[in-house]
């Protein structure tokens, strides 16, 4: 808790316009040490809590509650959560401006690696169970199908990142990681627009996640991000 | 009655019944109104519920029940059973697209039970002599309910076998004395968004009500039946209690469910799906392996229940392996076109 409260001291201080970094580093490494099991925990929890969709739905399916067609209904569900996963990663950023936890910096990677194991299962349950594993017909399909070449643009933006994540991959790209790495706007509208052509009759849920997709993109807008720190100096000043 | 299909290659003739026997048997019946006949029911009643001895009983109306219970067994069935399995009732039962219900797949099976069924009246009007409001009960009874085994092609490549009860849909038609105008039919289902929860969404695309329709020679063909029930039972709600066609060479949606409107009418009706999306869904929708729906090829289907071992993927039947019954009415069509 001490932590905390002189974290806040801090950034009441800093000008607005100073860069995160900073910050970052006025915490002491004593500080950082002390931390680091519940970094360690964090880390784990959001593994777990990201696997748990996966592994709810395999187990509905191993129940036999999945319905007559188990692997259409884990193509769908996967294909949501790879949604989910990808709003949960863009929604780091705006998350950290706003209450300068270096936590939610820290799962940045895992939980962009988690979009792209979401991804590859819906695509190996598109190839398993609708095409029967028929190599051919993925082909045909790939190329013919407007949806799918979108999601596919979609993945491929998804294995970019994911291959190029690691510490390697950032030293060796230097500045051009970090523009290299806004392929994810390109990829959220893709697999927005992938989703918008599957569902037919009723817009409601596509909407819902079209909202989330735009509030996202809507909190990066530099007018908007600028005032995410001032909101949270604001709350913090006021009296209990 | 017109109960003559021409020389079919997976549908056994003598699983027809010959128009004849048919209707000295409806003419005995008649005669023996009363005693004879409820004594032949009872005995009919139980060798129905024997085929279908896991499904759970329903809670028919007093009217259907002896209809349901005297339906001619078996009057049309897969010449392959091995291959065209029953889909078991409970699959058959939850995993719906009723989208008065919801877009998911079980929300008709969670969410139907809050249609109320009884009292049921269709209006039949447009190009008619004999038009009106009629109960249901007056529209089935003068019909014998009969049992067809149709297999079921959903436009989403996914397909089932059902054991139908209905009566024929022509037999409806040729009551209501159609007039030299009539060319079309076309069907409403219900509006009721109090108890039909899909209708209440206001990100709906659908135009309430389901429209759907058929040419006039479509509607009169011998395969095309009104449903009352389903594996020796009613209809369960989300499968369109209490009457909703079964034309069985056409994509399921064709099959429009719990219908409270059939109107004859000279242009053709524009149905829901075609309205939607008229480069995916056509006027026609006949089951066709060589014209892919733009997002999905339709040349194999799902056969369910399937697993994740085995998705059960058969090749797609032209008219759903009803070619040879219906193949004629669209002789000089082209159905790339015409889809």
């Amino acid at each position: 808790m001490a932590q905390v409260s002189r974290e806040s001291d801090v950034s009441v201080t800093e000008a607005p316009t100073a860069g995160r970094t900073s910050t970052r580093r006025s915490t002491s490494k004593s500080a950082r040490a002390r931390r680091q099991p519940l970094l360690t925990l964090w880390r784990l929890l959001v593994f777990a809590v990201a696997l748990t969709p996966l592994a709810y739905w395999s187990a509905q399916v191993a129940l036999g509650n999945a319905g007559p067609e188990p692997g259409r209904y884990l193509l769908l569900n996967i294909g949501q959560a790879t949604l989910w996963m990808l709003f949960a990663t863009l929604s780091l950023t705006p998350l950290t401006k706003l209450t300068r936890w270096k936590g939610f910096a820290l799962i940045r990677r895992q939980l962009g690696l988690w979009t792209l194991a979401y991804a590859v299962s819906h695509l190996l349950c598109y190839a398993l169970f609708i095409l029967g594993l028929d190599l051919s017909r993925l082909g045909s399909e790939i190329i013919r199908r407007p949806y799918i070449i979108v999601g596919m643009l979609a993945l491929t933006g998804l294995v970019v990142m994911g291959v190029t994540s690691n510490q390697w991959s950032m030293r060796r790209l230097g500045k051009r990681w970090k523009t290299l790495h806004k392929l994810v706007y390109p990829v959220l509208a893709l697999g927005l627009l992938h989703f918008f052509w599957v569902v037919r009759a009723d817009m409601e849920q596509w909407s819902l996640y079209a909202a989330t997709g735009a509030l996202l993109m809507i909190l990066r807008l530099p007018v908007v991000a600028r005032q995410l720190p001032r909101l949270r100096q604001r709350t913090q000043r006021r009296p209990a | 009655m017109l109960i003559k299909i021409t020389r079919p290659s997976d549908l056994r003739e003598s699983d027809v019944t010959p128009e004849s026997v048919y209707l000295t048997r409806r003419r005995f019946m008649g005669g023996l109104a009363g005693i004879g006949a409820g004594l032949a029911l009872t005995g009919r009643a139980r060798a129905a519920t024997a085929d279908y001895a896991d499904v759970p009983a329903g809670s028919p109306p007093d009217w259907l029940a002896p209809k349901l219970a005297d339906a001619e067994p078996r009057v049309v069935a897969p010449a392959d059973p091995e291959l065209d399995k029953l889909t078991p009732f409970d699959d058959a039962s939850n995993y719906n697209n009723f989208y008065e219900f919801g877009t998911g797949k079980s929300d008709p099976s969670r969410r139907a039970d809050r249609l109320e069924t009884q009292p049921w009246s269709v209006v039949i009007d447009g190009e008619v002599n004999n038009g009106g409001r009629f109960a249901l009960e007056d529209l089935v009874t003068p019909s014998r309910v009969e049992e067809r085994i149709y297999r079921l092609r959903c436009v989403e490549a996914w397909s089932m076998v059902i054991p139908w009860l209905g009566i024929s849909l022509g037999d409806v038609i040729q009551r209501a004395d159609p007039t030299s105008r009539a060319k079309y039919v076309r069907f409403e289902t219900l509006v009721r968004p109090e108890q039909m929860p899909g209708q209440d969404s206001s990100f709906a695309l659908i135009d309430w009500p389901y429209v759907e329709g058929l040419r006039l020679d479509e509607a009169m063909h011998p395969l095309a039946i009104l449903g009352v029930g389903m594996y020796g039972r009613e209809l369960p709600n989300q499968n369109g209690a209490p009457f909703r066609l079964v034309v069985p060479w056409k994509y399921g949606f064709k099959s429009i469910k719990s219908i409270v409107r059939i109107s004859l009418v000279e242009q053709p009706p524009v149905n829901s799906w075609q309205a939607i999306a008229p480069n995916e869904y056509g006027f026609y929708a006949n089951v066709n392996p060589n014209v892919d729906h733009p997002r999905w090829s339709q040349a194999t289907e799902r056969r369910l229940p399937n697993s994740l071992f085995s998705p059960n993927i058969i090749d797609t039947r032209m008219f759903n392996g009803y070619e040879e019954e219906v193949g004629s009415l669209y002789a000089g069509m082209d159905l790339t076109k015409q889809y």
